[in-house]
C-alpha cells in the first residue's frame, strides 16, 4: 500500500499516518458535500455539481497518541459519463460509496462501485457505504426509497462498513470518517518511518523551479 | 444519465497529453470544456498500457485464451504501465513548468531517471559513456582524450555563461568569459552563426560535436551544424540539458511513477476539476459547419461501452472551436514521418550502465551510419511501471528506408543483451495538421515525434493555443484558487 507515513513529532510512541481516501456514488448523491461537512463543517444548499474541489485533507485524532490525516479524492464529476481515471483509484487505502437514501437507483449504483473496487482497487482497501439525505426523511419519512436495515444487510454481507448520513445536518458524518480511521492500519503505516519529501526514496521535489547558474554541480534538490 | 449541455466553448476530442494540458488550461480559465475520446482510456496515442494490452494490440490476429497467455509468467499484467511513446521529462523543461504551474504535481510523483549515456563507435568496438553534464565531468569523461577535454570545458564553461539578455557575451562570443581564449574573435553574433562556426572557434573534434549535439543538444540528425541562425537553438538546448542535469544530479530527466500515462490523466482531473465534462467510449458522428462561414458549428457523437447493448448514448452539441488529436480528422492532417519502435521486455539492466534502474542511451547516427540517431529509453520497477526484476527499453528511431524496418533498430537492439519478448510493429506515421484552423476552428495537434522529451510537444501546446485564443499561453499563476471565478 502506498500510504505517506511520517513519525509523529510528539515523544512516547505517537502515531501518525495519512491515507488516500476516494468517493464514489452516482452525481448528485451528495459527496462533495460530505467532503464539504467534513473537512470545512460547512453545506451549501444550492450546491452546483464539483467544481474547484480538488483535493481537500482532514486530520482527525482517534485519541491524543494517533492521528490520522485523509488526503480526500473528490471524483470531479468525471464519474458522471463513466471516465474515471486510473489515477483516482490508484494506491486509495479507503473509499466512501455514497447514495441517496431517497433514490433507490442510487443504491443500485452504489453496490456496481463496491464491485469494481472489490475487482480493482488494493485488496486491503476498506470501504464505507453512506446513505446520505438522512435528514429528508427525518422530515418526510414517505421519502424514504432505501430502507436502513436492507442496505445494512448488503454491507454486511458485503463486509462494508455503514452508516446513514446527512451532509445537510452534520449527523454521522464525522463518525463515518472516524469509523474509517479506526480501521486503518495505523500501526503498520507509522513503523514503515520517515519518507523523503516526494513521499518515497528518490523521488523529487518539484516544488521549486530554478535555473541553475552555472553548469556545474547546481544547487541543492537532490534527495537521493 | 445527464444530459450534455447544449453548447460548449471547446470542444476537445482525444486525452493525449497535448490535448488534456489545453483542456486543463482552458477549463481553469473558465471555458466551458466537452472532452471526449473514442476509447476507453485516457491517453491516446500516449497511454500506458498493461502487458495483456500490449500482447493484444501488437498480435491482432493471434487468438489469446486459456493455454495461450504469455503475459501470465510475467506476474499480475495490471502490474505493467507500459508507455507507448518513449519520452522523458526534462527537470528543467516546459513541461515540469506547466505541471508546477497547474499543481498537477499533486497527483503524479516523479523519480529521477539514473542516467543519461551515449554510445561511441560501433559493432564489437561499441562503448558507452556517461554523457558529461558539465565542464567538470568533461575533464573526466573517458569520450575524450586529454587535450579535447580542455577544450570541451572551455565550450561548456562558455555555454554556462552566456547569456542572451546581454548582447557582450555573443557579439564578441568568447569576450564576456573568464576564458582567455581568443579575444580577437569577430563580432560573431549567435543567431547568425552556425554551430560549425562555433565548434571551429573551440577546435572540437568531430566525435566531441556528434555527443554535444546529439546527446546534450539532443538534435535527431546532423542538419543543426550548418543551419545559419541554429547556433543559439544549439546553445539553449545544451542549456537546457546542463540546467536539467544540475536540477537533481543524476540525468536531465525525470519520470512519473506508474509511467508516462499518468500525465494526461493528471491535467485531465484538473480540468474535470474545473468544471470540464468528460465522455470516454464515445464516436464523433458528426462534425458540422457552417455553411456561409465555413466555420465548425457543433458535433454529434455517440457514447457507448464495449459490449453495452443497444444504439448507445446519441447527442448532438453546438462548440464553436474544436481542438483534436490527428486522427479525429485523417483528410486535415498529412504523414511528415514515420517512426520506427520495439518495446522490449528485459529481465536485466543494459551492459555498460553502471546497472542503472532507469536510462537513457543514445546512438548518435554518425557511429552507425545512420541519418537520424537511436534512442534507448529504459525505465523499470524503480518507476512501477513492472514487476521486481523487470526492465522496459523501447528502442526508437525515424525510418530511413521503405523496407527491413527491423534492420534500422539493430544497433539499439544490440545494446540490450538478451531480451524477453519484444513487440515491434509497422512503422507509426507521424501526422502534422495541414491548416493553421483559422478557416474551421478545427484546431488539431501533431503526433508525437522522436524526440526524447516533450519540449515540441509544449511548443505545440503553445502553438495551439495561439491559434485557438489568439494570444499567448500564460501558464504562471493557474494554480486552484487563482485565475478563476468562484463556483457558480
Ligand atoms: C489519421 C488517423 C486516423 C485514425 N482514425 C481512427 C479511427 O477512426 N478509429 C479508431 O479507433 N482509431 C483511429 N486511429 C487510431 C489508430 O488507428 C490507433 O493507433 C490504432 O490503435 C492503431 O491500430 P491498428 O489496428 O491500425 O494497428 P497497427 O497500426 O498495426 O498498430 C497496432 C499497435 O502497434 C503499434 N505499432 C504500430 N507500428 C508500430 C511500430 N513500428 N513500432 C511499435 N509499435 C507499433 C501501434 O501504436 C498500435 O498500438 C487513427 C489514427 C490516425 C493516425
Ligand atoms: N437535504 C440534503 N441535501 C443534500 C445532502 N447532501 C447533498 N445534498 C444536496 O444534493 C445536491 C448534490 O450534492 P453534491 O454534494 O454536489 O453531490 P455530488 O455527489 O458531489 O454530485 P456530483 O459532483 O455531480 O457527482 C446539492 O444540492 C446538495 O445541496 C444532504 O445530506 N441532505
Ligand atoms: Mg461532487
Amino acid at each position: 500500500m502506498a500510504a505517506r507515513m511520517q513519525q509523529g513529532g510528539r515523544p512516547g510512541g505517537a502515531r501518525f499516518a495519512q491515507f488516500k481516501l476516494v468517493l464514489l456514488g452516482e452525481s448528485a448523491v451528495g459527496k462533495s458535500s460530505l467532503v464539504l461537512r467534513f473537512v470545512k463543517d460547512q453545506f451549501d444548499d444550492y450546491r452546483e455539481s464539483t467544481i474547484g474541489a480538488a483535493f481537500l485533507t482532514q486530520t482527525i485524532a482517534l485519541d491524543d497518541q494517533t492521528t490520522v490525516k485523509f488526503e480526500i479524492w473528490d471524483t470531479a464529476g468525471q464519474e458522471r459519463y463513466k471516465s474515471l481515471a486510473p489515477m483516482y483509484y490508484r494506491n486509495a487505502n479507503c473509499a466512501v460509496v455514497v447514495y441517496d437514501i431517497t433514490q433507490a437507483s442510487s443504491l443500485d449504483k452504489a453496490k456496481s462501485w463496491v464491485k469494481e473496487l472489490q475487482r480493482q482497487a488494493n485488496e486491503n482497501i476498506i470501504i464505507a457505504l453512506a446513505g446520505n439525505k438522512a435528514d429528508l426523511v427525518a422530515e418526510q419519512p414517505d421519502k424514504r426509497a432505501v430502507q436502513t436495515a436492507d442496505a445494512e444487510a448488503y454491507a454486511r454481507e458485503s463486509n462494508l462498513l455503514f452508516f446513514e448520513t446527512s451532509a445537510k445536518t452534520a449527523e454521522n458524518v464525522k463518525e463515518l470518517f472516524t469509523a474509517i480511521a479506526k480501521k486503518l492500519p495505523i500501526e503498520q503505516a507509522s513503523q514503515r518511518g520517515m519518507r523523503g519529501p516526494a513521499g518515497r526514496p528518490g523521488g523529487v521535489d518539484l516544488g521549486n523551479r530554478q535555473e541553475a547558474g552555472s553548469a556545474g554541480g547546481g544547487p541543492g534538490g537532490c534527495n537521493c | 444519465m445527464d444530459e450534455i449541455a447544449p453548447e460548449y466553448d471547446v470542444v476537445v476530442l482525444g486525452t493525449g497529453l497535448t490535448e488534456c494540458i489545453l483542456s486543463g488550461v482552458l477549463s481553469v480559465k473558465g471555458a466551458k470544456v466537452l472532452h471526449m475520446d473514442r476509447n476507453d482510456h485516457y491517453g491516446g496515442e500516449a497511454a500506458s498500457v498493461n502487458l495483456e494490452t500490449l500482447f493484444r494490440q501488437y498480435n491482432k490476429t493471434t487468438v489469446y485464451g486459456p493455454g495461450n497467455e504469455p503475459w501470465k509468467k510475467y506476474g499480475r499484467a495490471n502490474d505493467w504501465n507500459i508507455d507507448l511513446v518513449p519520452k522523458l521529462l526534462m527537470s528543467n523543461g516546459e513541461l515540469t513548468n506547466i505541471l508546477v504551474s497547474t499543481d498537477v504535481t499533486r497527483y503524479i510523483e516523479f523519480k529521477q531517471v539514473a542516467g543519461s549515456y551515449v554510445q561511441q563507435s560501433n559493432g564489437a568496438k561499441a562503448t558507452v559513456a556517461k554523457v558529461p553534464s558539465d565542464a567538470g565531468e568533461a575533464l573526466r569523461s573517458p569520450l575524450m582524450g586529454l587535450f579535447e577535454k580542455r577544450r570541451a570545458r572551455n565550450f561548456l564553461t562558455w555555454v554556462a555563461s552566456f547569456d542572451e539578455a546581454n548582447p557582450s557575451t555573443h557579439n564578441g562570443m568568447f569576450r564576456a568569459t573568464h576564458i582567455s581564449y581568443d579575444t580577437r574573435t569577430p563580432g560573431m553574433n549567435l543567431s547568425q552563426s552556425t554551430m560549425k562556426q562555433v565548434y571551429d572557434k573551440f577546435g572540437l573534434e568531430a566525435t566531441t560535436r556528434d555527443f554535444i549535439g546529439h546527446s546534450m543538444a539532443l538534435y535527431t540528425t546532423d542538419d543543426y551544424i550548418d543551419s545559419r541562425g541554429q547556433a543559439k537553438d544549439c546553445v539553449e538546448r545544451i542549456r537546457l540539458y546542463v540546467n536539467s542535469m544540475a536540477r537533481y544530479g543524476k540525468s536531465p530527466y525525470i519520470y512519473p511513477l506508474y509511467g508516462l500515462g499518468e500525465l494526461p490523466q493528471g491535467f485531465a482531473r484538473l480540468s474535470a476539476i474545473y468544471g470540464g465534462t468528460y465522455m470516454l467510449n464515445t464516436t464523433i458522428d458528426e462534425v458540422t459547419y457552417d455553411d456561409a462561414t465555413g466555420k465548425v458549428t457543433g458535433i454529434s457523437a455517440t457514447m457507448k461501452e464495449r459490449g453495452e447493448e443497444g444504439e448507445g448514448m446519441k447527442f448532438r452539441t453546438k462548440c464553436a472551436k474544436i481542438l483534436a488529436d490527428p486522427s479525429y480528422f485523417p483528410g486535415k492532417v498529412q504523414v511528415v514521418g514515420q517512426i520506427l519502435k520495439a518495446i522490449c521486455i528485459l529481465n536485466h539492466p543494459i551492459d555498460r550502465t553502471d546497472n542503472a534502474d532507469s536510462l537513457q542511451l543514445i546512438i548518435p547516427q554518425s557511429q552507425v551510419g545512420r541519418k537520424h540517431d537511436i534512442y534507448i529509453a529504459m525505465v523499470s520497477s524503480a518507476h512501477n511501471v513492472c514487476p521486481k526484476g523487470y526492465y522496459i527499453a523501447i528502442v526508437s528511431t525515424i525510418a530511413e528506408t521503405g523496407a527491413n524496418h527491423h534492420l534500422e533498430l539493430q544497433p539499439g537492439i544490440e545494446r540490450l543483451g538478451r531480451i524477453e519478448e519484444k513487440f515491434m510493429g509497422a512503422p507509426i506515421p507521424i501526422y502534422a495538421p495541414l491548416g493553421s484552423g483559422a478557416e474551421d476552428n478545427v484546431f488539431l495537434s501533431k503526433s508525437y515525434d522522436a524526440s526524447s522529451h516533450f519540449e515540441t510537444m509544449t511548443d505545440d501546446v503553445r502553438d495551439i493555443y495561439r491559434r485557438a485564443e489568439g494570444k499567448e499561453l500564460v501558464v504562471e499563476g493557474l494554480k486552484e484558487g487563482q485565475g478563476l471565478v468562484a463556483e457558480e
